[in-house]
């Protein structure tokens, strides 16, 4: 089973939210690291770049398909992972660690709590997988 | 005793022409220098010139060089080989006779730039294609120009935009919004956003069908410019609601599009025109046997309502009375979207493969096709999990979900494919399907060939729950293993340097 850490929040198009203050770090799930199998390219935004909740800030390339990722949340892109150019295979070893993508400054900054607990995610996960 | 395989050997690996290099070792000869020498120093400037003395550059000679080749030129996989089951790819086979005709000089040396009066044959063969291609679709208006599925896609997509503009003026502008379902080829949305929409995901049915609730709830959501839709669909299912789907398009203003991949399902026997499509892409490489692969080239023509006609790339061959011409006073058009008028050697094969069917041909064609993937389905669907019910058209998606509790995946599959002699099918497309592994034998096969291929599946899924580590490891009989496709792409090695042997030696 996927590794689903209790503190973050989680996204139905399989993103993880990490809430401090205002900004919001974002990254991609365990799960979706799995089904992506080995990622050799990810594509993130621009420091200051504005994104509306759901809309498609960068993608995730794997050997097996360019797959779009989108923010749980709106707002203005405040930092992104440089570190991942060099080295997407991060994304694989370290989903919710060194692998963080982009941090946003939530234009509300309640809006994360809508998204899933994980206890949620891991339902959400089960009704997926049958 | 095992014996000591040479190169030569049909098994063995090949080494790089930079590592058969042998000091020394020349290919060429040069004749006596019969006129005055002069140093190199006055011909090519000093900052010109390398002064590594060559290091790197290869010593062979010329049957080195040859045999080199030559040896790499028989490792090739080809349609010519054996079954090429490349879901959505329509691999079937490109006939000898569409080659000889396609070299009737007459047709292979005429100067794109001879005068009209001298090249009434091949205008003649475009209109007659021209034409033909109407009658097929069911849409009047056709252009030849784009030289590929994806060009026929922005070509299809710009004639939608100018329609709009013209139908809406100003309002135009508002629309902007191009539907494309979940299961569409990745060319679509490209295609759409290059022409200057954005993209809006339908979602499909647990049938593989548009999702039509969906459909409506992003028409009330409006700004609709039209919906690109492939039919049957990429999992190989006909879209049944294709009438009401265009139809919803159509009543709020939209235009609907259709990718004409799949259209070896249809030839012959249902045309798009009187489903309700606006403007279509056909791929001559696909359905109509040109030469697919390895840079074809491809020819991708449009076809569109008589509504749309006038926005079609031109120039377009008209015929007058026994006369054919160039038009070129089409104030409408779009433009032009490529160089003289596309790939005309394309155009020979794809006529010389409808001429020899006729329309009976065409029509048996199609059914074959669609009869090979359903004997296919029947015989496989015990063995590989198949993710939608209906019965397919011309092509069969499974995915690995009953190989995935052994640990085997899609990719696994493919690959022991090729240990007994297949090529693999496509896989991991459509992304709405988990491991999706999509077959498409084409009418090419015969009954035979597709037993073998049967035999090798379900000999794979027998070994996926026996012994998963045999096809994890596959492929286990070709000159070089499964490669690590990750570090490959993550860190590409792009160019031979003269420790890089050493490097691999170092490593293995």
């Amino acid at each position: 089973m996927a590794n689903i850490p209790e503190e973050l929040k989680y996204s139905k198009d399989h993103e993880w939210v990490l809430v401090e203050g205002d900004v919001a770090t974002i990254g991609i799930t365990d799960y979706a690291q799995e089904s992506l199998g080995d990622v050799v390219f990810v594509e993130l935004p621009n420091e200051g770049d504005n994104f509306n909740t759901h809309d498609a800030f960068g993608s995730v390339e794997s050997v097996k398909a360019v797959s779009e990722i989108f923010t749980p949340v709106g707002g203005e892109v405040v930092s992104t992972n440089e570190d991942l150019n060099d080295a997407p295979e991060v994304v694989n070893d370290d989903p919710y660690g060194d692998a963080w993508m982009v941090k946003i400054k939530m234009d509300n900054s309640g809006e994360a709590d809508g998204l899933m607990s994980a206890e949620e995610y891991e339902e959400y996960l089960k009704s997926e997988e049958d | 005793m095992s014996i000591k395989k040479v190169t030569p050997h049909p098994t063995q690996n090949e080494a790089l022409i930079f590592e058969r290099s042998h000091p020394g070792r020349v290919g060429y000869k040069l004749p006596k220098l019969d006129v005055e020498e002069t140093g190199i120093d006055e011909i090519i400037p000093a900052h010109l010139r390398r002064d590594d003395d060559l290091d790197g550059v290869p010593e062979v000679s010329e049957v080195d060089l040859v045999r080199h080749f030559t040896r790499m030129s028989t490792w090739n996989y080809s349609i010519d080989l054996g079954m090429y089951p490349l879901g959505s790819c329509t691999m079937k086979y490109n006939s000898r006779l569409n080659e000889k005709v396609a070299r009737i000089p007459g047709f292979a040396n005429l100067h794109p730039l001879a005068p009209e009066s001298e090249s009434q044959g091949a205008l003649k063969l475009i209109y007659d294609l021209q034409e033909d291609l109407a009658e097929i679709t069911g849409l009047p208006g056709v252009s030849l120009q784009p030289a590929a599925g994806a060009h026929g896609e922005m070509t299809g997509v710009m004639i939608i935009r100018d329609a709009l503009d013209e139908r809406f003026g100003e309002e135009s502008k508002e629309r902007r919004v191009m539907l494309v379902p979940d299961s569409a080829h990745g060319t679509n949305p490209a295609s759409a956003n290059m022409a200057g929409f954005t993209v809006k995901t339908i979602r499909s049915t647990d049938e593989g069908l548009t999702d039509m609730e969906h459909l409506r709830e992003l028409c009330d959501e409006g700004g609709v410019a039209g919906l690109m839709l492939t039919n049957p669909s990429t999992v190989g299912v006909f879209e049944k609601n294709i009438r009401e789907i265009c139809d919803t398009i159509h009543e709020v203003g939209g235009f609907v599009y259709m990718d004409g991949a799949n259209m070896n399902a249809l030839v012959g026997v249902s045309r798009p025109g009187d489903m309700g499509v606006d403007v279509i892409h056909l791929n001559l490489h696909k359905t109509f046997s040109t030469p697919h692969g390895g840079g074809g080239p491809g020819c991708g023509p449009c076809c569109c309502t008589e509504e749309l006609a006038k926005f079609l790339p031109k120039p377009t061959v008209v015929k007058d009375g026994d006369t054919y011409s160039l038009d070129h006073d089409r104030p409408g058009s779009i433009g032009r979207v490529k160089a003289f008028f596309g790939n005309f050697g394309m155009m020979v094969r794809a006529l010389a493969y409808i001429q020899t069917h006729g329309d009976t041909g065409l029509r048996e064609a199609t059914e074959a096709a669609v009869l090979n993937a359903r004997y296919l389905t029947a015989r496989l669907e015990e063995d590989f999990e198949r993710p939608f019910a209906p019965d397919p058209m011309h092509e069969v998606i499974f995915s690995h979900k009953k190989q995935s509790r052994k640990g085997v995946h899609t990719l696994d599959i493919a690959k022991r494919l090729i240990d007994y002699g297949f090529h693999p099918m496509t896989i991991y497309f459509p992304l709405i399907v988990d491991g999706a592994m999509l077959i498409e034998p084409t009418e090419s096969v015969g009954r035979q060939e597709l037993d073998d291929f049967v035999d090798a599946m379900k000999s794979i899924a027998r070994e996926a729950q026996e012994d998963p580590e045999l096809v994890i490891g596959a492929p286990h009989t070709t000159r070089i293993g499964r490669l690590d496709e990750a570090t490959a792409a993550r860190k590409p090695v792009l160019r031979w340097t003269p420790d890089l042997g050493k490097q691999a030696d170092a490593a293995s």
